[in-house]
């Protein structure tokens, strides 16, 4: 036993100085802040193989991050030396002027990335891009085949297969979504306003323009979905859509490429589950030619208030973290669409191509764009449940973000 | 004691109360007054796998030099207080003048999100602090009559709720609740309709919160009781036995009187705590339904938002909230005070 012990402890420290001598970091600390799901968690534990003696790695992933990120990294030195971001939620970080440019540190130790995952914001390297994302619709291929249709290329489409899949009896609530209250739902409308071609704000200015013919439409479309959906989707976020769609309670969702692959892999589920399970492009709606889905890059940043030191090395574990190498295991490379040199795309990955093909728009990056989304998330709620009409939630939305963008000096 | 030893005694507690109570509050009033510098916004161009982007970004150095110039923010006065997100002063007017009657007037002002997260606050607060003191006192009397040898294993039990974290807890229940889970199935069968779910529902979700708020806090109120229970006096009660008095009576005339000043105390304690509801309204992911003033504190903290200002702001008025609503036993505790002296 004892023998067996020293053995694995000999082995623990010999993979222990691999890793360090693969690495290239001496000194430091590195903490990262990010959300979870497969492909962040694979780059967290990539910079973990950075952990030695003298360098200390830690990481928070949690779908609690946006909450954590602005906080801890403000002190001075901050708690956090990296925040594993999108384009959406870099936007906080920039407004407090929280990460630092990369430039020296791409020059010194960026080999190997190449010029689309450099993020640029006002000529500076801002973030280091690893992925790409887009919500797109998920289905069940042996129920479509039942039925003989083929996968919904538009919201319309979506709904007439529903009524058929309902009518046979097939599923009482074919049509998942994550619609929970907050964030999820905010996100839904986001892709149906784009889809129907709508602005967010007035060319120009930070006043709000969704209480418009677009919105309008994207939330009767949104209403009409539900009436699809299990009733309590108000408290469904993705988790718990997916949990829906393993159980075979469900037939058609839009989902994010990012949990796609994985969708299936789960303990217990049925087989015809994990057999009919495909994937194709994000829906249009109305007519319209743009998808009803917006494009997401994930990447990582290095905090400003820590040393020079520090900066660094997280810089290197970071790297090290999306070493083209990390593709060599097939179970990291269908993890997401990865922007890393050498990523041949999946067959999980044919919906966030297919979205960047068709022209879906990146996800608004201004300043007040996330006031704007918190606002979506918590006044559509009424609506949903039938509460009060389109025009007027779309009225207290913009009353809502009225109300905190003056406060934040952006009206 | 004298007025100098006095002094020096308290003056440690002070001291703690000063830095600890007073000096954050303090913080927190004078956050709500003022709020972040106009937005010094620059255009830029943003590049990224997807192509390049017109945006706007903030402009950090002319931000610095605003920040320097005024470190606390613009002064805003009361204006945060009565905007949208808060009192909304003119919005209530509004509705007033335009509504056509009462109903409409309620159904407007309740749109608004002080006013919706008071609606289901108040409502929390009163119905589950009488209730949790009545189930909590029961358990008391019942506990108390069992046989000594099995009463230390039942007050076990009974503390449970109040063990489990409050978020644990919650969500234990939200997924027992849901239309799958053992009790919405149960809730399905009993009703007889298999589309019944309580999460779907603004007056079911109310209910399933404050169900929970009883079993959370009941024992509280259990404990608190049962340790007056040990003190009630043996030759009264004995003397009302001799008198004939029922069971009920004796509870009522002889137990019930004793306990007075610890249901004050319970009152006390729990109106401020189910003033301040909000870990089952994340739990039951019930935003959508219930919201309350911590609530929309959390939610103003989101790191996509981080309205500082607002959060105080909705701070005082939790504070002041606090304030209002123990004022009666407040100023019952001061006269009992004062008749004493």
């Amino acid at each position: 036993m004892l023998v067996k012990r020293l053995l694995l402890a000999g082995a623990m420290s010999l993979m222990a100085t691999a890793a360090y001598a693969e690495c290239g970091v001496e000194n430091g600390r590195i903490s990262i802040i990010g959300n979870e799901f497969p492909a962040i968690q694979t780059v967290g534990a990539g910079a973990q193989e950075c952990a030695s003696d003298t360098v200390e790695v830690k990481s928070n992933l949690t779908a609690d991050h946006q909450k954590l990120n602005v906080a801890g990294m403000s002190g001075n030195p901050a708690e956090y030396t990296t925040a594993i971001i999108a384009n959406s939620s870099i936007v906080a970080l920039m407004n407090d002027d929280l990460i630092r440019p990369l430039d020296d540190l791409v020059a010194k130790h960026g080999d190997g990335l190449s010029k689309n995952q450099l993020i640029t914001i006002d000529g500076k390297v801002m973030a280091v891009a690893f992925m790409a994302n887009a919500q797109h619709l998920v289905y069940r291929k042996d129920v479509l085949d039942e039925l003989g249709v083929e996968p919904p290329k538009t919201y319309e489409d979506m709904l007439g297969i529903a009524q058929m899949i309902r009518e046979k009896g097939i599923m009482e609530n074919p049509v998942g979504g994550a619609y929970a209250a907050g964030w999820n739902l905010a996100q839904e409308f986001n892709n149906m306003f784009l889809g129907f071609g709508g602005e967010f704000f007035k060319p120009g200015t930070a006043e709000p323009n969704v209480n418009s013919e677009a919105g309008v439409k994207a939330l009767e479309m949104m209403k009409a979905l539900s009436e699809y959906m299990n009733p309590d989707f108000l408290t469904h976020d993705s988790n718990a859509t997916n949990a829906e769609y393993r159980a075979g309670n469900v037939a058609l969702m839009n989902m994010w490429g990012s949990r796609a692959a994985t969708l299936t892999t789960a303990d217990g589920v049925p087989q015809e589950v994990v057999d009919g399970f495909a994937i194709s492009g994000p829906m249009t709606v109305g007519g319209g030619s743009t998808p009803a889905s917006t494009l997401w890059w994930d990447g990582w940043t290095v905090a400003k208030n820590i040393s020079d030191e520090d900066a660094e090395a997280t810089f290197v574990a970071m790297k090290n973290a999306i070493d083209p190498s990390i593709l060599n295991d097939d179970g990291v490379a269908i993890q997401a669409v990865w922007l890393i040199d050498g990523y041949e795309p999946t067959a999980a990955a044919t919906g966030v191509f297919d979205a960047a093909n068709k022209g879906t728009i990146p996800y608004p990056t201004f300043p007040y764009m996330g006031l704007m989304h918190t606002a979506l998330g918590a006044e559509l709620t009424d609506f949903m449940q039938g509460k009060e009409s389109a025009e007027q939630a779309l009225k207290d939305v913009e009353a809502a973000y009225t109300a905190a963008a003056k406060e934040k000096g952006f009206l | 004691m004298k007025h100098r030893t006095f002094f020096w005694f308290f003056l440690p507690t002070a001291l703690a109360m000063l830095i600890f109570i007073a000096a954050p509050i303090g913080s927190v009033v004078i956050q709500s007054l003022f709020v972040p510098h106009e937005a010094v916004l620059v255009e830029t161009e943003n590049c990224g796998p997807f192509g390049c982007t017109k945006s706007v970004v903030i402009d950090q150095e002319a931000t610095a030099e605003l920040r320097e110039a005024e470190p606390l923010g613009r002064f805003a006065g009361l204006g945060i207080y009565l905007d949208r997100g808060h009192l909304a002063f003119a919005e209530v007017s509004e509705a007033w003048t335009t509504s056509q009657s009462i109903g409409e007037f309620f159904s407007d002002v309740g749109d608004l999100p002080f006013y919706r997260a008071m609606a289901f606050t108040l409502t929390y607060t009163f119905v589950v602090t009488p209730l949790l003191i009545a189930l909590g006192f029961v358990i008391a009397l019942a506990v108390n009559s069992l046989n000594r040898r099995i009463r230390g294993f039942v007050i076990f039990f009974s503390l449970l709720p109040m063990i489990v974290t409050p978020l644990i807890g919650s969500l234990t229940l939200y997924w027992m609740i849901d239309s799958r889970g053992v009790i919405g199935e149960f809730i399905q069968y009993v009703a007889g309709s298999p589309d019944l779910s309580l999460k779907a529902s603004t007056p079911l979700m109310w209910i399933a919160l404050m169900v929970y708020g009883i079993w959370h806090s009941a024992p509280f109120a259990f404990v608190v009781f049962y340790a007056g229970l040990q003190t009630v006096p043996q030759d009264t009660l004995e003397s009302a036995q001799i008198d004939g008095a029922t069971r009920w009576q004796q509870t009522r005339y002889v137990v019930l009187p004793h306990l007075t000043p610890l249901v004050t105390f319970v009152a006390l304690i729990q109106l401020m705590d189910n003033f301040r509801v909000f870990e089952p309204i994340i739990g039951f992911n019930a935003s959508a339904h219930a919201t309350s003033l911590s609530w929309i504190i959390f939610n103003d903290l989101s790191g996509e938002t981080n309205q500082l200002s607002a959060a105080a702001t909705t701070s005082v008025l939790t504070i002041i909230g606090v304030a209002i609503l123990l004022s009666p036993v407040l100023v019952r505790t001061w006269r009992d005070f004062k008749g004493k002296a």
